[in-house]
């Protein structure tokens, strides 16, 4: 047998476990061989994503020649090897180290959020003894404040180092450590900094036992009641897997999906954390009409009926184009979809769920949607990456987790931003520049690519260069995209929103056409490839098919106000591309109907019906993400209050208003029609080549207006926690120093940022990494709420 | 049969007439009507109850006034008759406390196991079983009422646990 096997396969070997014979692969351990055959083997280190560290002593197993019980998570299969993981040797050391782990855990099962599901818990069921022979004094260990996500109990823990070796590992900060040794060990953070990691929310999953366990989560459910239903994260395009365990109607906490394609065992702390969001003060749990001034909460038929008859009468008296209708870009595929039917329904094209695009002028020349132009999977194994205006660790983390793996494994890495972002892992070249030169430092490296390609220019990309010769930075970029056997350049939400987009999007097109790599978006929202599939843009009908002459889209909207609007989900005054244009165009609207999950000051003010909508976990749908993949998901909790999921909300109004074929009678029937309307090859990434507009140099302070961390959408913005955490509290406007000294605000830690008329106060950094003459001011926030576009002119003024 | 009463049917008809069996019943009546009585004045007069008895419930407390339970929620998990409804949060103080700890009456069947589930003595079943209620919805009844039942019995349950305590 063990010779047969041999020679068919010569990377493998036979071993015996438990008198069964089993092939593994050469240089594997025990422990993989025997979870893969379903021989369980007690542990509490081991875990298949980090390394190994062979520290709980748990997985000792007889080994027939071997001296000693050896370890299964260390220990390498060799050929013939006899093993055996129940015998009496191995069952006396396992519970040998059974005893001494439960020497100094305490007995506070009863109160510990782990208890139920506690592999301490289970495993000493099996390996424990009834009584504990130690009666001396238990260790005692202060506990450490990991911020606001995680709560410790630092006496229960084992020393396992799952959480130091998955920070260091995995999230790519070495934040905790081990203090001291035997029983004066200390897991504990370095120099007492908390742990900051926009992953750090996947230690409470790593830890066998409740020293870490969640802080919002805490003391309020048990992992015995709670049902447990399948969700996407509705934050990035990424669309994470999860689980929304909840308890009596309401979410209780959100873990982890395994899939290795998307998010393998993973998940980011604004997807973990975020369902609290949903269960904010500012809920709108009833619909709301405004009469004479006054908001009156009111039956689903008044306010349909009401809804109803001030988009009729804007039609009526306006005609369907001075309607339009802005969708959240995390809006689900169907949501979406019936949004785009019920405006086009009305005679309006005007309906953009791309609320923070700044430039449109090439859209009829981009693909179906906006695609990552390969597998996320695939980000692993890149050897090379040109990321523009992109900053994943705060924008898509799992794109960030896959891309760092690709840069330990020796991939170069390479950003254009307008500033250098810290990330954790070697990044090949930051090319830092203004928002206004981006377009031309993108043209230089598209330059080295044409000179050794020397090949003719395309038609007006002499003009972008605008004098501007590749400097070594541009070389270094263009040399590795071209070496690389699997590279890619990507786009991030700042090229979408960035004034001169086209040009960005038209060169990254042809950088990547020259080096022969890859090319794709990494889009804002959860769902803006479902928003083009589905019809939720002004230029394309559901499917993809090309409008005749498109609508106006959601800046152009706003810039030439309309007499009606129709928001989904959306806060007006920080979802959109220029906020105080927005809050002007809508407050002055005849009709503002808005479909939303929350009551807010802003709604309060320029809608005339507020509609309650599902939130997080309340509403069935679909998401479609970078890659394409489309990822359904089923209601989970019923809504609050008299909310209902905005797919329905949209029905009953496409009834109340009399338009044909909204009888749907599920999501699903919603989503089989957008399906029939789907081309075969949406999935195509490349862009054909417009000589876009050169990119003039301001002269002046340029804005980047960008969605901060947790500051994406209306759920995150509502959770408590994550707002507490340190990178949702950095609200701060950053310059460089050179322009602070240019300036004059070296010393300053205010300043005044204007636009236009509108100004506001905001705490100044002065940051190495920005480039001169950009000035960060974060969308997304209360604070920076009243100011204008997101890029753009701005002023500062000390104050 | 036959041949047993032909043989005393003229016996019958006597014993018949002679009322021997009303006699026979009145001399079992009349052995009692000198013995001690067994039979109790309830409600006034009240029959011996094992320290075990499980009637109403209660939650007690320390005897510094801070309430046992932890909000462990194993009463809960263990109610065959899904009798208890438990809501937990972290108080201010940092403990796991209830924020709502609900036994509907109808459901109980004063099995015990909530009581046996606990690990810190806290859900106890008294030795209450007079108790009604005029109203459906008054068979809920919640924590505060849990808590005043256990302070008002407390001597009687520390004692009964005590008793209890060498068959544990």
């Amino acid at each position: 047998m063990t010779d047969k096997a041999e020679a068919s396969n010569p990377d493998h070997v036979t071993i015996q476990v438990d008198g069964v014979e089993m092939q593994a692969p050469k240089g594997a351990m025990i422990i993989e061989v025997t979870d893969r055959n379903g021989v369980h083997v007690p542990r509490f280190c081991y875990h298949r994503k980090l390394s190994i560290a062979a520290n709980c002593r748990m997985c000792l197993v007889d080994v027939e020649k071997a001296p000693k019980p050896l370890p299964a998570c260390a220990t390498p299969v060799a050929d013939g090897m006899k093993i055996s993981t129940r015998s009496e040797r191995a069952l006396k050391a396992q519970k040998g180290v059974m005893e001494f782990l439960l020497i100094n855990h305490p007995l506070d099962c009863p109160i510990c959020d782990q208890g139920g599901e506690c592999e301490l818990q289970d495993l000493a069921l099996g390996y424990g003894r009834g009584v504990s022979r130690f009666t001396e004094r238990k260790r005692v260990v202060k506990d450490e404040n990991l911020g606001p996500l995680i709560a410790t109990e630092m006496t229960r823990c084992i020393h396992c180092t799952r959480c130091v070796r998955f920070l260091d590992e995995v999230a790519g900060e070495r934040e905790l450590g081990g203090m001291g040794r035997g029983e004066h060990t200390e897991i504990s953070t370095l120099v007492g900094l908390g742990v900051h990691s926009e992953m750090s929310g996947n230690v409470i999953d790593l830890c066998p036992v409740g020293a870490l366990t969640s802080r919002p989560y805490r003391f309020t459910a048990r992992a015995w009641e709670m049902l447990s239903h399948p969700g996407v994260s509705p934050h990035d395009c990424v669309g994470s897997n999860l689980q929304l365990h909840h308890l009596r109607g309401r979410i209780k906490r959100v873990v982890p999906r395994d899939n290795e394609a998307i998010n393998e065992c993973w998940l980011a702390d604004r997807d973990r954390f975020s369902y609290e969001g949903a269960y904010s003060e500012d809920r709108l749990e009833r619909p709301r009409i405004k009469r004479d001034g006054q908001w009156q909460d009111c039956s689903w038929e008044d306010a349909l009926e009401a809804a109803a008859g001030a988009l009729m009468q804007v039609v009526e008296q306006h005609g369907g184009e001075q309607l339009g209708a802005l969708v959240s870009p995390s809006a689900t595929v169907e949501e979406q979809y019936l949004a785009g039917r019920l405006m086009r329904a009305l005679g309006s094209r005007n309906v953009d769920a791309r609320l923070r695009t700044g430039d449109v002028s090439d859209q009829v020349l981009r693909p179906a949607y906006p695609a990552l132009g390969l597998p996320l999977a695939d980000i692993d194994t890149l050897d090379a990456a040109l990321l523009v205006g992109s900053n994943p660790r705060a924008e898509q983390p799992i794109v960030n987790h896959r891309l760092r793996k690709a840069a330990l494994g020796g991939a170069a890495i390479h950003y254009l931003n307008p500033r250098r972002h810290d990330f954790n892992y070697p990044v090949a070249e930051q090319l830092v520049a203004a928002p206004s030169t981006l377009v031309s430092r993108l043209a230089a490296v598209a330059a080295v690519l044409l000179e050794e390609r020397a090949g003719e220019a395309p038609a007006g990309f002499r003009e972008l260069l605008a004098g501007e010769t590749p400097d070594d930075q541009a070389r270094a970029v263009a040399g590795a995209l071209r070496e690389a056997g699997h590279a890619a350049v990507m786009l991030g939400p700042l090229t979408e929103a960035h004034p001169q987009g086209a040009a960005l999007r038209a060169l990254a097109g042809l950088v990547a056409d020259l080096s022969g790599a890859s090319v794709g978006y990494l889009s804002e929202g959860a769902n803006t490839a479902g928003a083009w599939l589905a019809g939720a843009v002004p230029h394309r009908q559901a499917g993809g098919k090309a409008e005749s002459s498109p609508g106006l889209d959601a800046v152009a909207m706003l810039a030439e106000p309309r007499k009606g609007y129709l928001l989904l989900g959306v806060e007006p005054e920080l979802d959109c591309w220029d906020s105080a244009t927005a809050m002007a165009s809508l407050q002055q609207a005849q009709t503002v109907v808005a479909l939303t999950a929350y009551v807010t000051p802003a709604l309060e003010a320029c809608a005339n019906v507020l509609l309650p909508m599902g939130a997080f976990g309340e509403t069935s749908g679909t998401f479609v993400n970078a890659e394409g993949t489309w990822q359904s998901f089923p209601g989970v909790t019923s809504p609050l209050g008299e909310a209902r999921p905005a797919w329905k909300v949209l029905r009953v109004l496409g009834n109340v208003l009399q338009l044909g074929g909204f009888e749907y009678q599920s999501s699903e029937a919603v989503l089989a029609e957008l399906h029939a309307l789907l081309p075969e090859d949406a999935g195509e990434t490349r862009m054909a080549w417009q000589a876009p507009a050169a990119g003039q140099d301001s002269g002046g302070l340029e804005r980047v207006g960008l969605l901060p961390l947790y500051g994406t959408d209306p759920l995150v913005r509502r959770a408590g926690s994550l707002q507490q955490t340190r990178q949702a509290r950095d609200r701060s406007v950053r310059i460089s120093p050179a322009t602070a000294e240019r300036l004059q605000l070296a010393g300053a830690d205010a300043v005044e940022v204007i636009q236009g008329d509108q100004h506001v106060r905001m705490p100044l950094v002065v940051d190495e990494g920005m480039a001169d003459d950009a000035v960060w001011v974060p969308a997304g926030i209360r604070e920076t709420a009243a100011l204008g576009p997101a890029f753009g002119p701005v002023e500062l003024k000390g104050v | 049969m036959s041949t047993r009463a032909s043989h005393s049917r003229i016996g019958d008809l006597a014993r018949t007439f002679l009322l021997v069996e009303l006699l026979r019943g009145l001399r079992l009546t009349g052995r009692n009507l000198f013995r001690r009585k067994v039979t109790i004045q309830y409600p006034e007069e009240k029959g011996p109850q094992s320290p075990r008895f499980r009637g109403l419930h209660a939650l007690r407390r320390y005897p510094n006034g801070e309430e046992r339970c932890i909000a462990c929620k194993l009463c809960e998990a263990v109610c065959p008759a899904l009798a208890i409804t438990i809501d937990s949060e972290q108080r201010e103080d940092g403990t796991r406390r209830t924020t709502r700890y609900d036994i509907d009456l109808f459901k109980c069947i004063y099995c015990g196991f909530c009581e046996e589930s606990c690990p810190v003595d806290s859900i106890v079943e008294t030795r209450i079983f007079e108790y009604h209620m005029e109203d459906r919805s008054e068979r809920i009844i919640s924590k505060d009422r849990l808590l005043a039942i256990g302070e008002q019995y407390e001597a009687q349950l520390a004692r009964d646990r005590q008793q209890d305590a060498p068959y544990r």
